[in-house]
């Protein structure tokens, strides 16, 4: 406890960090997939392609990603980039399989309903579509959060500051309360994250009464 | 490229192929671990898992700690747990189970979840007992789901198992990352990656032909996270 | 678009929706701007143990002092990752172990003195970067066993361990490939079938406890580690000079040292010793943990700098 006293400013940095490499692969991996799993929907082809390579980039160790990203796009060694692209992809190949599914939920008649309405093709995948895939949209979400948030610390090993530095120092002087400090808060901040999630989910998906219970969120 | 050339001459050289540091020997590893987590990991999460999935018990208990377990930062845990421990498998064992144990009892409850209410009822109705529906009616209908868990917790284990190194002991593919890393050798790090990669895809594939075996109708499984 | 949607939900909606956009927005110091320190900064650099640490965070703190703009990046992994950040601009100034920078950079070089050593690294600094003054501190990989494991087969020089077959060997990876570790020891030593056993912790608590628990029988610690003294451990001589000289010495980008730097950084070199790291290492590793960045301000004030 005295030590995390101690040390605040150092734990608060490493959150800080951590929140935003956190962050922005898990909205950059559900905006690049939804695009992916509406055109997968379409097209059967397209859907079996992007479950399989999915598949393959997800079984990539997330350690050896981050390394060798410097040497395949030229980033930098310690750029914070490389974790950045390499969640992203993480989150694409989880983000899309969901997308898919979620869009594929929509009901056909409801389609055709929306059409004889007069929905162009646009209007009708933002203002049809995309919302009546939300509750499947939004477990996939959080989902990707979820794992987004835990995965980040595996960055420390590769320089970059994240609250995944206090396990790697804390190995180095046998410091077992800034090992629990950075366990309690990646924990935490998943929760947070998650929680937020929730409540807007509800909000904006009022007419889902299951937004909590689609594919168990994310159980 | 030369990343890839050299990783190509890493890959098959065949210094890197025989004795304890050789790939075989590390893939064997490897799979050891993974073998020994899944079954711990099962062990503790299927009987859970059935069980709330038969009563309807706990559900959102169950939700709510897999969520809180999917969080858990798995090198946090290895680290914490091996300043603990000597040179040996505990940290990772934990660490490792810790990770599976989520898609496994989200694939035991979300499986007898998806039997049809009206079919159990009619097993009880013709007067089986609470096992005999269980083992009887609802694990053959929820095979699908339950294999769906064992096939996403073994391919996060695969690949999170690479981690092992870091704590004192444990060998596995990991040791061709951290190794490589240590020296600044990244065409072993890709050989590494390439091979675990390779693994993972080979189990997902047995995992397939199981799930395509044992259901007719196309089920997707729960993702890795 | 629904009317079912309440004022309240709208607002809740709003603040889950504004909290998350806040939490991208917030941590002003985008973490992928690195790169775009001003080009008069220094970025300090260092290896991820924390002795490096502390050292970098001295340099850092002390340029900080006479107000030269410097951004501190320690802990960036191991030596085949920083120098490399080094050389692509990430990275402009780093502290380096003379013996062991000079092998990595020449790994021909058979310099093992201090002062031979330090000699060589001015002719094998990558170009456009130098090394400055040695500072007396020297930290080192060192080889320790127990004083009863030492009593029992009569050890007292590396040589020594040939009595002890398949003996095993704990240590941070690179040691099993580095010319002063496992290969050193077939070499120069004639040791075999050593048994290696890595440890990640760069000598730190888990390989002091496996070499106590007897799960391994010889440790590599560095010799500035307070546990090698607080356990009685007995560290193997090393007649052949297998490894070398450690002086701490700052490694620089060229275009950054300028006289006022490197007048600054040899000032620093100069008040850093053995005991001092001893010291520092003590208080990181004891009950306090004290962070890096605090003992570098006090190393700094104690020695007249802040």
């Amino acid at each position: 406890m005295r030590w995390i006293g101690n040390n605040t400013d150092l734990i608060l940095g490493y959150l800080a960090s951590h929140v935003w490499l956190s962050i922005v692969p898990t909205v950059l991996g559900f905006l690049l997939a939804l695009p992916i799993g509406w055109w997968a929907n379409r097209v059967p082809a397209v859907r079996g392609v992007v479950l399989s390579v999915g598949n393959v980039l997800y079984t990539i160790p997330s350690l050896a990603f981050i390394l060798i990203l410097p040497g395949v796009i030229g980033t930098g060694f310690l750029d914070p980039l490389n974790i950045v692209i390499a969640l992203t992809v993480y989150a694409v190949a989880v983000m899309a399989r969901f997308a898919s599914d979620g869009f594929a939920s929509v009901s056909p008649a409801v389609l055709d309903s929306a059409r004889a309405s007069g929905f162009g093709a646009a209007g009708l995948a933002l203002r049809v579509e995309l919302p009546l895939a939300g509750p499947v949209l939004l477990a996939g979400l959080r989902v990707v959060s979820v794992s987004t948030v835990s995965l980040v610390s595996v960055g420390a090993l590769a320089g970059v500051d994240n609250l995944g530095r206090l396990f790697t120092e804390g190995v180095f002087t046998g410091n077992t309360a800034e090992i629990l400090t950075g366990i309690v808060l990646v924990v935490a901040l998943a929760l947070v994250l998650d929680l937020l999630l929730v409540i807007a989910g509800r909000a904006l998906l009022p007419w889902s009464a299951g937004a909590r219970r689609v594919r168990g969120g994310v159980a | 490229m030369s990343v890839a050339s050299d990783s190509w001459d890493w890959l098959t050289d065949s210094a890197n192929w025989s004795g304890d540091a050789g790939i075989p020997h590390r893939t064997l590893e490897h799979l050891q671990y993974t073998g020994l987590t899944i079954a711990i990991a099962a062990v503790i999460a299927i009987p859970l898992g059935l069980y709330i999935g038969h009563t309807g018990r706990f559900r959102g208990l169950a939700v709510a700690s897999t969520g809180a377990l999917r969080a858990l930062p798995t090198l946090g845990v290895l680290t914490l747990v091996s300043l603990n421990t000597g040179i040996n498998l505990t940290a990772t064992l934990v660490a490792l189970v810790l990770l599976a144990i989520p898609p496994l009892l989200a694939g035991a409850y979300a499986g007898l979840e998806s039997v049809d209410p009206a079919t159990v009822d009619a097993a009880r109705a013709v007067g089986m007992t609470h096992w005999q529906v269980l083992w009887r009616v609802e694990v053959p209908l929820a095979f699908p789901l339950l294999v769906g868990g064992f096939r996403s917790a073994t391919l996060q284990v695969i690949a999170t198992a690479t981690i092992a190194p870091q704590v004192p002991g444990p060998g596995g593919l990991g040791v061709y990352l951290l190794g490589g890393l240590a020296v600044g050798d990244y065409p072993r790090v890709v050989g590494g990656a390439v091979i675990v990669i390779v693994l993972a895809l080979v189990v997902d594939l047995l995992f397939a032909v199981v799930q395509r075996l044992t259901t007719r109708r196309r089920v997707s499984t729960p993702d890795r996270v | 678009m629904s009317r079912s949607r309440t004022p309240l939900r709208r607002i809740t909606a709003l603040a889950a929706v504004s909290v998350l956009g806040l939490g991208l927005a917030a941590c002003g110091g985008d973490p992928t701007e690195g790169e775009a320190a001003a080009s008069d900064t220094i970025v300090v650099g260092s290896a991820s143990f924390p002795e490096a640490q502390i050292i970098a965070e001295i340099y850092v703190q002390a340029l900080d002092a006479e107000g030269i703009k410097v951004e501190s990046k320690t802990g960036s992994g191991p030596r085949e990752t920083y120098i490399p950040a080094l050389t692509n601009g990430e990275l402009d100034l780093v502290p380096e172990y003379s013996g062991n920078l000079l092998s990595y950079l020449d790994p021909e070089a058979t310099a093992t003195g201090p002062d031979e050593i330090v000699t060589a690294l001015a002719d094998a600094a990558p170009d456009g970067y130098e090394v400055l003054d040695p500072a007396p501190a020297e930290d080192k990989d060192s080889l320790n066993v127990t004083p009863e494991f030492a009593e029992a087969n009569g050890l007292t020089t590396i040589a020594d361990l040939s009595k002890v077959p398949g003996f095993s060997l704990g240590a941070n990876p690179e040691f099993a490939e580095r010319d002063y570790g496992i290969p050193g020891l077939e070499s120069v030593y004639g040791l075999t079938g050593i048994e290696f056993v890595s440890i990640p912790d760069g000598g730190g608590p888990e390989t002091l406890q496996s070499l106590l628990s007897g799960d391994i029988d010889v440790a590599d610690i560095y010799s500035t580690t307070p546990s090698i003294v607080e356990n009685d451990l007995v560290t193997l001589e090393d007649p052949e000079n297998l490894i070398a000289a450690q002086n701490i010495i700052p490694l620089i980008n060229s275009d950054k040292a300028t006289d006022e730097v490197k007048e600054i950084l040899n000032k620093v070199s100069a008040e850093l010793t053995t005991e001092d790291l001893l010291d520092l290492n003590a208080q990181n590793q004891g009950p306090d943990k004290t962070a890096p960045k605090d003992l570098a301000k006090q190393w700094l004030t104690d020695k007249g700098f802040l």
